[in-house]
């Protein structure tokens, strides 16, 4: 099927002065990704492909109660089975205060949760580290846990979120509370008016279930000492080799240029991989005791139960509408879980509150939001870590809409934001909206799905058959590639070598997001090559300092190091070959690495090899007193966020004697500026909105009222296969970004856009018996319940 | 632990290998027999990133152990590419149809799909979605697996095509 695509119109052109255009004979294209042929042949290296000579094995022992006190640790027998090397419990970790906080997090101030890489002497959730023993193999290490006598007393744990406000039970007892991170933005008066004696006053809860990243490879290390040089050397699965390598650095009190953090292949992360995680940290500090490089491979099961959790929320959102259903205020009541040991992702209801508005025309609003500790796993950054302002937000417009009596689609073209009306400003955090289409994507979205005739077809099935389909549509903005902290900086080195192929070096982590093409797309681009001639060398320490790859901001800020590095060295080919050719600099131009005098077809070339020996081989040749080499390194600051939007909408339907909700199509119109590769966006587009599918109907991470994780293999913590997934169209509008290229990010949206707008389709379909619903997860069960309040 | 003699062939080569009876085939494959393609996302036989062919049966390797496949062929994603290392035709159509992002679910799935079309030359699209469904992916929503499986399936008709027409 041929799928819309809208590309800039001349007013959108007006508004991004700063983009230039290119020839695109490689941005914009599907460009095949350079990464493919060693992953499909099985040859990528992954961190548990890592063998070092004399390497040893870890394992930890962890806790199997969610809140209680050790009363007993004892190793002996565990020590003293064949090939264990040693056995390690909190007494032996000795490291800096805040040396595993976040780096972005270090100006909000110290941890938000006591630093026990392993427990003390109590533990707070089932999964909690209590000992490591390191043997002579994992088979070994695992045998040796089993003889390690624990007992613990189990206290009575904190796991609702709602119960943990109350402070009956406390998770942390040295804070005294469980409620951190309180944002207060109180109702002015005129707010107060507004929610109190407007036409509507709606308000509703909504939950949002517990969803976990489960990238595919789990969480890995391999650490080696070197006492000789002073040096650690750390290669591990992560998304960012240089706060990985700052933080190892702050762990064990030595110079960040003796820590070198590498890794080739990631198998996903999703926001799971940011950061220097408790149990690298653990790993990282061992190693310089166990004085043999140390593997640590996290299990599944450790890795679904432990490794991170998120998406815990609930948020109580009352909106207030004039009689022309026009939403004039809007207030939200969020409380997010924490888990016990939350890190770099927890604290995002703030985000939520102040992103309330979304693309609609809401003047007013207001929030309060706070999280809590509870006795569960902790919470980080998972893709679109506050994507809950979508949530509360779509779901709201749609149980709204049914309020009044008015078509879904009708009130939000009623009230989004046009492209007249930008730029926007916002009334909270005075954030400007610019150079983004959420009505151009609602409109689009609308066309594809062909809205009219399923609102039809929907009600002939229904009074014909008894059947229930829905549709449901989620609309939303998303501030991507963050201008904060070192989130807003990225470098690149751009070098050419003796024989005129590129080199480039970039501080990222990539894994999965086609780093090593787009990024090659981007250099080729702007230096005349073929971007089979570009090499991305990524994922190591030994790069120009980054800010991780996550966040959607490869495209936008990555691009833009790379771009301006590129530049540098194209101009100075066009010196060298100006000297060679003995023309003028500015009268050249580059394609397919022949330098050539623009408009003269058959005139005198030079070759960027020529130009390169030149530079490097045979240095008399170039122009007297120019810089030996052709090389620069560049860096690109984001002085502000860019917008990217998209409308989301699916058609479903619900079986009312399972329970079971099956899609029909599920459409995507997206606006991510100018893409670099369509083929990558779509991937990235389709990835998120599946994890977004499965967070709301089929994974939903759980506990029983002890504190007991539910879910912790993939038989009970269910990802989608291939027969549940939709097949995904895709809409596309490109307005450019005012950063340079035109780019946005994007890689978050679809796990943004996805929850809404399959639950509202959900609700839509329940709709049609009278049944309203609220919260995620909508698994079978909770669907014939709500199916069963009808009666 | 006693250890046991083992042997079997793996991607053509003849491998021989002392270990303890507990060992999982995954393990030897990917320590013994440097077959690291054999990826271990969940050990417990669902997300099938460890699948190998063993005597033609597409199996988890993580469910098995090496003893048990004493004496017999093995096939694991570096068995599929072709001898001059260029990519095999479901290989070349994951690549084609971006059914990859991370690629650490990959090789499983490329050997699960490998076997499914030998069985299932022409499936239609719900034979596909029900076929790779065995295999879990996390990065890609599975819309480019699917067209690759597509993909591969009408290239490999076009091979065999063309091999009848010499």
């Amino acid at each position: 099927m041929a799928q819309p695509h809208v590309s800039m119109s001349d007013k959108h052109r007006e508004r991004a002065p700063m983009f230039e255009g290119t020839a695109a004979r490689f941005v914009g294209q599907k460009v095949l990704r350079k990464e493919d042929p060693r992953l499909v042949t099985g040859h990528g290296q992954y961190v548990d492909d890592v063998v070092l000579p004399g390497m040893v094995h870890a394992t930890f022992l962890r806790s199997n109660v969610a809140k209680g006190r050790i009363t007993k640790l004892d190793t002996s027998a565990a020590l003293g089975l064949d090939g264990v090397i040693a056995v390690y419990t909190h007494e032996d970790l000795h490291f800096p205060a805040n040396a595993i906080v976040p780096t972005m997090m270090m100006a909000m101030g110290g941890p938000v949760c006591p630093e026990n890489l392993l427990a003390k002497d109590d533990v707070r959730f089932v999964g909690d580290c209590i000992a490591v023993v390191v043997a002579e193999s994992r088979y070994i290490a695992e045998d040796a846990l089993e003889l390690i006598d624990l007992e613990i007393v189990a206290e009575t744990p904190v796991v609702d979120i709602e119960d943990a406000l109350t402070d009956t039970h406390i998770v942390h007892k040295e804070l005294g509370t469980n409620i951190i991170g309180t944002v207060d933005i109180p109702r002015d008066p005129h707010i107060e008016g507004l929610l109190t004696e407007s036409a509507h006053v709606i308000t509703a809860t909504f939950n949002q279930a517990r969803q976990t990243n489960a990238p595919m490879e789990t969480k890995g290390i391999v650490a080696s000492w070197d006492r000789f040089r002073g040096e650690l050397v750390v290669h591990m699965s992560n998304q960012n080799p240089h706060e990985i390598r700052r933080r190892a650095a702050d762990l064990l009190a030595i110079d960040e240029s003796k820590v070198h953090v590498s890794q080739q292949d990631v198998g996903g992360g999703f926001g799971q991989k940011m950061f220097m995680p408790r149990e690298e940290a653990v790993i990282v500090l061992l190693a310089r005791e166990v004085g043999r490089p140390l593997k640590w491979i996290e299990d599944r099961r450790e890795n679904l139960m432990a490794s991170n959790h998120a998406r815990r929320d609930r948020g109580t959102v009352t909106f207030a509408l004039d009689a022309d259903a026009n939403i004039v205020a809007g207030y939200v009541d969020i409380n997010e879980d924490a888990g016990a040991y939350p890190f770099g992702g927890a604290g995002t209801g703030a985000m939520a509150g102040m992103l309330l508005q979304g693309p609609y025309k809401l003047q007013r609003t207001a929030f309060k939001s706070y999280a809590v500790f509870t006795n569960t796993c902790g919470r980080a950054a998972y893709r679109g870590p506050w994507q809950f302002e979508s949530v509360i937000r779509e779901q709201m417009v749609e149980h709204v809409a049914r309020r009044i009596g008015m078509d879904p689609v009708e009130l939000r073209r009623r009230n989004v934001i046009q492209w007249e009306d930008l730029p926007w400003t916002t009334p909270l955090q005075a954030m400007v909206y610019d150079n983004m289409s959420p009505a151009e994507t609602l409109d689009q979205a609308v066309e594809m799905i062909g809205y009219e005739a399923f609102r039809a077809e929907q009600k002939r099935a229904f009074e014909e058959e008894g059947r229930l389909l829905g549709i449901g549509f989620s609309l939303y903005i998303e501030p991507s590639a963050q201008n904060m902290g070192p989130l807003a900086t990225e470098g690149a080195t751009v070098q050419i070598s003796g024989t005129g192929k590129v080199d480039v070096f970039m501080g990222t982590g990539s894994h999965g997001q086609s780093i090593e093409t787009t990024m090659a797309q981007i250099v080729a681009e702007e230096l005349g090559v073929h971007v089979d001639d570009v090499e991305v060398h990524q994922g190591d320490s030994n790069t120009p300092f980054g800010g991780g790859t996550g966040g959607s901001r490869t495209a936008s800020i990555v691009s833009g190091a790379g771009r301006a590095a590129a530049i540098q060295v194209r101009q100075k080919v066009f010196q060298i070959a100006a000297h060679l050719l003995e023309a003028n600099p500015d009268d050249l131009e580059i394609d397919s690495s022949v330098v050539s005098v623009k408009g003269t077809p058959a005139g005198k070339t030079v070759t960027l090899a020529q130009v390169a020996h030149t530079a490097l081989y045979a240095t008399e040749g170039l122009p007297p007193g120019m810089e030996t080499g052709l090389e620069a390194t560049a860096r690109h600051r984001q002085e502000a966020v860019t917008w990217s939007n998209a409308c989301h909408v699916c058609t479903v339907e619900v079986n009312a004697n399972t329970g079971a909700v099956s899609f029909a199509r599920y459409i995507v119109s997206e606006d991510c500026g100018l893409m670099i590769n369509p083929m990558v966006v779509e991937g990235q587009v389709a990835g998120g909105v599946v994890q977004g599918i499965a967070g709301v109907l089929y994974e939903d991470f759980r506990y029983d009222a002890d504190g007991n994780p539910l879910t912790t293999t993939f038989m009970d913590y269910l990802l989608p296969t291939a027969a549940e997934v939709p097949i995904i169209e895709h809409g596309h509008i490109e307005t450019p970004s005012n950063t340079p290229g035109g780019y946005k990010g994007m890689g978050e949206g679809g796990a943004i856009g996805a929850p809404p707008c399959v639950f509202n389709a959900v609700a839509d379909a329940l709709w049609l018996r009278g049944i309203e619903v609220f919260d995620h997860p909508l698994g079978p069960n909770e669907i014939l319940n709500a199916l069963a309040t009808a009666h | 632990m006693s250890e046991v003699t083992i042997r079997m062939n793996v991607n053509g080569t003849a491998r021989r290998g002392r270990i303890e009876p507990r060992k999982t085939l995954a393990d030897f494959l990917r320590e013994d027999c440097v077959a690291t393609s054999v990826h271990l996302a969940c050990e417990h036989g669902v997300c099938g990133a460890c699948t190998v062919i063993v005597d033609g049966v597409a199996s988890r390797s993580c469910l098995m152990f090496a003893v048990q496949a004493d004496g017999a062929s093995i096939t694991t994603a570096e068995g599929l590419a072709n001898p001059d290392g260029s990519l095999g035709i479901v290989q070349d159509a994951f690549r084609q149809c971006h059914g990859l992002q991370c690629g650490f679910c990959t090789p499983g799935f490329v050997v699960s799909v490998t076997a499914f079309l030998q069985e299932n030359p022409d499936p239609s699209l719900e034979e596909i979605r029900e076929g790779i469904s065995g295999n879990l992916c996390r990065c890609t929503g599975y819309q480019g697996i699917i067209k690759a499986v597509q993909h591969a399936a009408a290239a490999g008709r076009t091979a065999v095509t063309s091999t009848e027409g010499n």
